[in-house]
């Protein structure tokens, strides 16, 4: 039974409109699903929904505008289907670019920021360590708990918009401290550290530990000497959240709520405890690299998820004075392009395609790559091969570049 | 007699009655970028139960894997007829439920969701039958 504050329970009964009694319909059921026994107000809200994925997500959309429906918390937008600045670069049916542009106004005019990033971690203003919040897009989620240590669960597309509407989630898992405590201890190998290349760790230690963790939150020790930076936690907890679906990771010295394995864990013992080999990282590595050093390169993709002004700027500074002779995409936010124009200005003089507002593996929408594609991002390796059709090569961000620049596969760095 | 044999009582949690072959699923799977909205088959490379179709099914779910952009996948399978008959649901899995909400909400139909306390004792491809309370029926003779 779930108990519902006289405010909740006029939303129900329509007392905001139909689109908040709808959302209230969706997120009970949510509540149901969870068990929860309350709802939570929430601060802010990350919503993927602006992502065309067909028919119904216009439906969905223009029903609840029809039923005056009106965001009631600040809420920021993840990518949608096409780079609103650039429509020359949808490549896609134009139907579909079209109902995609319309579906992100939809957003908008929803009461939504047009911010368009899978990073909304790296806006300005985010919120405040401990804040509960409602946000979608696994990697925004797990960088949110683990790196910021806000509170929110795996809200997807759908709810998330219905959250930002009633400004409720269902007071149930990661909102609630005990549910935040690390089940899973990987103790990372010393020399497994030697194995990879530094540029490449986070992602392949994301994918095996996304891989073994199953539904527990993973606890990584081993890491003392190895600097976390938001960006490695951003590549770490994306791919997590692709090969698995891990909501939240603590790092021990590292991230927030972690000072210690013992506060990580909350003292309770490990229902999962491993190592982590070298051999683990190399046979990660292995799954996501789906082409091979023999093959053509069709083109190359930095930027999953967007790039942070750091990694923008690393990027021109590698670019400088050089020219790719492959199609060479970049991507990120509006937010991170207008903080640093003179790096814009350098990789776009450098012949690489900046995109914005949206990512570069959605269905043949930029790439339609004649040759294999290279990438640093394990969350781009993962999804890539199936959305595009392309095989894939996991490499460092050096060898991405270099790669771009000499027109043939260059792996110059240690990779296993 | 019709109703088949009862194997466990579960919580319907969205829809009606509802039946279709049982499928389980060996792995998660993340509806999208891993199962194709046209055809309702998996199409994550990754995925041992590669191919294989879910819609009209009594999927059998574990955990939920991958991306969050899931409910708008199975929205979209839902609107197409690609989607499950059923979800039986061993992990409150919030993403695919969420799915199934907007579904009911915008087209006022889409598979059931029944939350169970452990798989059913039941062979793939073995017809299921959910009933309005959550009970799990076999279709076969008990």
């Amino acid at each position: 039974m779930i108990r519902l504050s006289d405010d909740e329970t006029g939303m129900l009964a329509g007392a905001r409109g139909p689109a908040a009694a709808l959302s209230m319909r969706v997120i009970l059921a949510a509540a149901r699903i969870q068990g929860a026994e309350r709802l939570l107000p929430i601060e802010s809200a990350h919503v993927d929904s602006c992502l065309y994925h067909g028919p119904s997500s216009l439906d969905f959309a223009r029903a609840l505008l029809s039923g005056g429906g009106r965001v009631r918390v600040p809420t920021t937008l993840n990518v949608g289907g096409l780079d609103r600045s650039r429509p020359d670069l949808f490549a896609g049916p134009a139907s579909h670019g079209e109902a995609a542009r319309q579906l992100m106004d939809c957003y908008v005019e929803l009461g939504c920021q047009p911010t368009f990033t899978c990073a909304p971690y790296q806006l300005p203003g985010r919120p405040a360590p401990g804040t509960d919040v409602a946000w979608a897009e696994s990697n925004a989620i797990v960088f949110g708990n683990s790196m910021i240590g806000l509170r929110t669960n795996r809200y997807g597309d759908l709810i998330d918009i219905c959250a930002a509407i009633t400004g409720r989630v269902p007071h149930a898992g990661l909102h609630i401290r005990e549910n935040r405590a690390g089940r899973a201890l990987f103790t990372v190998e010393q020399d497994a550290l030697s194995h990879v290349d530094a540029d490449l760790l986070p992602a392949l230690l994301g994918h095996h530990v996304g891989r073994r963790t199953g539904t527990l939150i993973p606890v990584l020790d081993g890491l003392q000497a190895v600097p976390v930076t938001e960006d490695w936690g951003k590549a770490f907890g994306a791919a997590a959240a692709s090969s698995g679906g891990v909501a939240m990771f603590h790092i021990v010295g590292a991230t927030p709520e972690a000072p210690d394995l013992a506060t990580a864990t909350q003292g309770k013992i490990p229902a999962l405890s491993e190592r982590v080999s070298g051999a683990d990282l190399m046979a990660a590595h292995r799954q996501l690299t789906t082409g091979t050093p023999a093959d053509r390169l069709g083109g190359v993709s930095i930027g999953t998820p967007h790039l942070s002004a750091e990694q923008l700027g690393r990027l021109a500074a590698q670019l400088a004075g050089r020219r790719v002779r492959v199609p060479t995409y970049a991507t990120t936010s509006r937010s991170v392009i207008a903080s640093d124009p003179a790096a814009v200005q350098v990789v776009e003089a450098a012949g690489v395609t900046i995109i914005r507002d949206t990512c570069t593996y959605f269905q043949a929408s930029f790439m339609s790559p004649d040759g294999v594609v290279m990438t640093n991002s394990a969350k781009w390796a993962y999804y890539a091969p199936a959305k595009l059709g392309c095989s894939v090569i996991l490499a460092s961000q050096t060898d991405c570049v270099a790669s771009a620049v000499s027109g043939e596969i260059t792996l110059t760095s240690h990779h296993g | 007699m019709a109703d088949g044999a009862l194997l466990m009582a579960g919580e319907l949690i969205l829809g009606a009655g509802a039946s279709g072959p049982l499928l389980r699923l060996t792995e998660p799977v993340s509806f999208w970028g891993g199962v194709d909205e046209e055809t309702g088959r998996i199409i994550d490379g990754h995925h041992p139960q590669f191919g294989v179709c879910l819609a009209g099914t009594a999927l059998l779910m574990g955990a939920a894997r991958g991306s969050s952009s899931s409910s708008s996948t199975l929205l979209e399978c839902v609107r197409q007829g690609t989607a499950p008959a059923m979800l039986l649901l061993t992990e409150r899995d919030t993403i695919l439920a969420v799915g199934v909400a907007a579904a009911w909400e915008i087209y006022g139909r889409g598979p059931s969701v029944v939350l169970l306390p452990r798989p059913p004792d039941a062979q793939n491809g073995e017809r299921l039958r959910v009933d309005q309370q959550g009970r799990v029926y076999a279709a076969r003779q008990s």
